[in-house]
């Protein structure tokens, strides 16, 4: 494998720690953060989809950084996932610059959110791309810490509260995941992913090795915001400013989860009977917490923050099911609903600017004045309760004909049950805020920081990027397909890592 | 160490459990601690051997302490200090925001 295609895997995570650097050095020109925010994102998702190619074509990209070899460097691993994951990344980084352009007032970008933008992209790809457990700890950190000040920017009333909840969570769930990792050290003495996995099936105290499993699951599902660890999500996502809350609705809670697949599919996979059937049941649960909690809002932002718990819910029940089909269920669902969340949440912004207000009280009769936002949130709305032709709906279709194959009867009837309550939610915002008539006399329109056209464009590019999906779903089911294969066979990602012949050379060390 | 551990978990937890979040973030210390000691100990304690390879060899001579386990903690700690410090400058803004100390008068988040 030549050095180029090598060098892409580290891109991703070059390109926006440079380009937040360069945010920096031009702290006072706002005019030139702008454009490095939109550029420097165009140049992220362009270096992904490459790196996405690359990895279609050559199987795993590994790259060991400063020629370390593994395992005792630090490795950067692409596979089918982790590249998917990561052009995600760019896609709602590139929606997200273009939409603060007029939707972040100079106020907040006086706080520095820029570079904090970056830098969270830095973050989130770290985290996909790390074949390292530790190094997967620093990148959360180097996420957690870009959030909590994108969390708080602004610094309302709200926003401080909020953010206590987020950051109290965030590392009581940071300190778990370090405790397990040191447990596993103990138990392994190796932190590389790949070895951790061949020198786990060795080890004969399995039971230790479940506990350390638990602990994963649980430092993973605080950051999933799976069932019971939630609470943070709909406490603080609906606080800080929209473009905010759109890129972490799109990105933070999905670390997690790639978190999960990675560790429930490549590490933990000796005992799959009790782990993942208690996967199974978290999931299931949080399916139904999140859209009943949904059911009782009615605030724009708060009614889709509990969506994403359920939604997440799914997800993990691709995990949970552990067939084939079902992990490619589980990666379409992680695409669909990236891009169709993302834009929801910025279509609620674009309401705020129009309307002034995120309460559904407050809303109404955006249908006889803006037909087209109405039509735009109908096709995310309509996708996220799963109706066809959108992208949610064959998303749900993998999962649930995966929980019939796997004879998950229960799974499947939640499943079915949760999208037709998705479709109340939907329809509940519908009816409030675009079909009814205007409430007399509370209707503000809220001065934008820059022409709505730049609001427009992302909700658009989303909107057609979720039709697209429906429409022609081949090449995406194809490559969740291939991304399957790569976590459920695991002895590939561990040749590609440690070199073939590895195995066998450990095996014979210990004769 | 594993008693002195398990105590800190303990610690950590029971003032996390505490309404005031002065005792929260207090809980947060305790608990980042907690975690690194937690490494230290899982990892194996080697007592008097530094992990010193002499001039040729290329393995150190006979068992010595694992540096692996200590880098990483050192790399811990100074993560869970920046991230202790924006905790500590986020209740301290808090409070003036809000004006209490006191977790349950912080509900208007949440439901």
């Amino acid at each position: 494998m030549n050095v180029s295609v090598d060098v892409l895997v580290a891109l991703p995570i070059v390109l926006p720690l440079l380009a937040g650097a360069l945010s920096l050095v031009f702290w006072r020109s706002h005019a030139a953060q702008r454009m490095l925010g939109v550029f420097g994102s165009l140049g992220l998702l362009v270096v992904s989809v490459l790196l996405l190619f690359a990895t279609w074509d050559h199987g795993h990209l590994v790259m060991e950084m400063g020629d370390w070899p593994a395992p005792f460097g630090i490795v950067l691993v692409s596979d089918m996932l982790a590249a998917i994951m990561v052009v995600l990344t760019g896609i709602i980084g590139l929606a997200t610059a273009v939409y603060s352009l007029s939707g972040v007032s100079v106020r907040h970008e006086r706080y520095g959110y820029y570079p904090l933008f970056h830098l969270l992209l830095a973050g989130v790809n770290g985290a996909f791309l790390t074949g390292d457990i530790f190094n997967l700890y620093v990148w959360f950190e180097v996420m957690l810490v870009a959030s909590f000040a994108l969390l708080i920017l602004g610094g309302e009333r709200a926003q401080m509260e909020g953010a206590i909840k987020y950051v109290t969570l965030n590392l009581l769930s940071s300190a778990l995941f370090l405790s397990a990792i040191g447990l596993l050290y103990g138990l392994t003495g190796t932190l590389n992913m790949a070895d951790i996995a061949v020198k786990l099936a060795e080890v004969e105290d399995t039971g230790l090795v479940t506990v350390i499993a638990m602990l994963f699951m649980v430092a993973f599902g605080i950051k999933a915001a799976a069932f019971p660890f939630f609470f943070w999500l709909p406490a603080s996502y609906h606080t800080p400013k929209v473009a905010v809350s759109a890129l972490f609705a799109g990105l933070l809670t999905k670390v997690g989860v790639y978190a999960l697949f990675r560790v429930f599919t490549l590490i933990f996979n000796h005992d799959v009977g009790y782990t993942h059937e208690i996967l199974l049941w978290i999931a299931m649960l949080t399916m139904l917490t999140g859209v009943l909690g949904a059911a009782a809002q009615f605030e724009f932002r708060r009614i889709l923050s509990f969506h994403i718990v359920s939604q997440i819910g799914y997800m993990i029940l691709g995990l949970a099911l552990f067939t084939p089909l079902a992990i490619v269920g589980g990666v379409f669902y992680i695409m669909h609903h990236i891009i169709v969340k993302a834009n929801l949440f910025l279509i609620s912004g674009l309401t705020y600017q129009l309307k002034g207000s995120h309460e559904l009280k407050q809303l109404g009769g955006l249908y006889r004045s803006n037909p087209m936002l109405a039509v735009f949130f109908m096709v995310p709305a309509l996708s996220l309760a799963g109706l066809p032709p959108l992208s949610g709906f064959f998303a749900k279709f993998i999962i649930i004909r995966a929980g019939i194959e796997a004879e998950a009867w229960l799974a499947v009837a939640v499943a079915l049950v949760v999208g037709l309550l998705t479709l109340y939610s939907m329809v509940k915002i519908w009816n409030e805020v675009f079909w009814k008539a205007q409430p007399e006399g509370v209707a503000h329109a809220q001065p934008a920081s820059g022409p709505l056209i730049w609001m427009w464009l992302p909700i658009i590019g989303l909107a057609l990027m979720t039709v697209m999906i429906g429409l022609y779903g081949q090449p995406i089911f194809e490559m969740a397909e291939r991304s399957a294969e790569q976590l459920l066979d695991t002895s590939g990602y561990i040749e590609a890592v440690l070199g073939a012949g590895y195995v066998e050379a450990l095996q014979e060390s210990r004769r | 160490m594993a008693f002195v551990v398990g105590g800190l978990y303990a610690a950590a937890i029971y003032m996390m459990l505490r309404r005031s979040i002065v005792k929260l973030v207090i809980g947060l210390v305790l608990l980042s601690n907690a975690a690194n000691l937690l490494i230290f100990t899982a990892s194996g304690l080697t007592r008097g051997a530094p992990p010193l390879i002499n001039a040729g060899d290329v393995l150190p001579p006979g068992i010595s302490a694992d540096p692996l386990a200590q880098a990483l903690i050192l790399t811990a700690i100074v993560i869970g200090f920046g991230v202790l410090a924006f905790a500590v400058v986020l209740i301290h803004r808090a409070f003036e925001v809000v004006g209490v100390d006191d977790m349950d008068k912080m509900k208007d988040t949440d439901t």
